[in-house]
């Protein structure tokens, strides 16, 4: 986009950013389903990505798209273990509700 | 200023933010990753729009592409659509965490609106950092060799952590 355009949106990219970010939190704290929590978290990770680009774009650096990258690679590294970890726990427990999951639970 | 391209980014951001509170709030698992699958997509298009388009095409075949399939994949596998409703936790949790999100999210919309304008420098065309494949690999052998090198470890960890974890489970139930 122009760089007026740009300077119109960028308060609202990184508000947008904000939102997203805060949904995500919301949704890690409301449901009990763990796939749903972990795609909650993905949600946050994107909004996070969001405002790296944003600001990437205002500093006029590459540095923040390569940190995009990275946090990519490892979202990636998480989800595998992460789904593993959901698809080892449903076959001993025959369920991913969070709250049936409190063995070591204090 | 109101111009198209600012039109267009705001109805996209519509988009994301709606289908993000559907991701949250469907009853259906499978549901939630396609409404994710939208908000991702959407945020590509805003990657694109601020000159980082390998990160927007990595956005799509990676997240929306590989990452949102291996979720659809295991929801299915587990056959966890419905397996857990909306509201199962305590109580007072669901009222608490959305008052604290409102809670936030007022107060960054406050501090956005009282932050000074943000300096954007008119740069002539061939000045502005364009995030290529080909800028990106530069940034990525040069300044960023060493936590590149520290992640492609890190993806071969996990990729073995995630065979180790289903082998086990398989020879324990034999």
């Amino acid at each position: 986009m122009s760089n007026a355009s740009f300077v119109t949106l960028f308060p609202a990219i990184v508000g947008l950013s904000l939102v997203l970010f805060t949904l995500g939190a919301v949704g890690v704290l409301v449901r009990r389903n763990a796939i749903v929590i972990f795609m909650s978290v993905e949600l946050m990770l994107n909004a996070a990505n969001l405002a790296f680009i944003a600001f990437a774009r205002a500093f006029n650096q590459i540095d923040g798209q390569v940190f995009v990258f990275f946090v990519m690679v490892v979202a990636a590294a998480e989800v595998a273990v992460g789904l593993a970890l959901i698809v080892a726990i449903f076959r001993t427990r025959q369920s991913i509700n969070v709250d049936d999951i409190h063995e070591l639970k204090g | 200023l109101i111009n198209l391209e600012v039109v267009v980014f705001g109805l996209l951001a519509l988009i994301a933010v709606v289908s993000a509170v559907l991701t949250i709030t469907s009853r259906n698992a499978v549901h939630s990753a396609l409404f994710l699958v939208i908000v991702m997509s959407s945020l590509a298009v805003f990657f694109l729009g601020l000159w980082a388009p390998f990160v927007a095409m990595v956005q799509v075949a990676v997240y929306a592409g590989a990452i949102m399939v291996l979720f659809l994949f295991v929801i299915m596998l587990l056959g966890a659509e419905k397996l857990v409703g909306v509201r199962l936790g305590r109580s007072w949790q669901t009222p608490v965490a959305i008052g604290m999100g409102v809670v936030v999210v007022a107060l960054g919309i406050f501090l956005l609106l009282n932050a000074p304008p943000v300096t954007v420098v008119d740069l002539p065309a061939e000045e502005i950092v364009q995030g290529s494949a080909e800028a990106i690999g530069q940034a990525l052998y040069s300044t960023w060799l060493f936590p590149f090198e520290v992640v492609s470890f890190l993806l071969l960890v996990a990729m073995i952590g995630a065979v180790v974890m289903t082998r086990h489970e398989r020879q324990k139930s034999a």
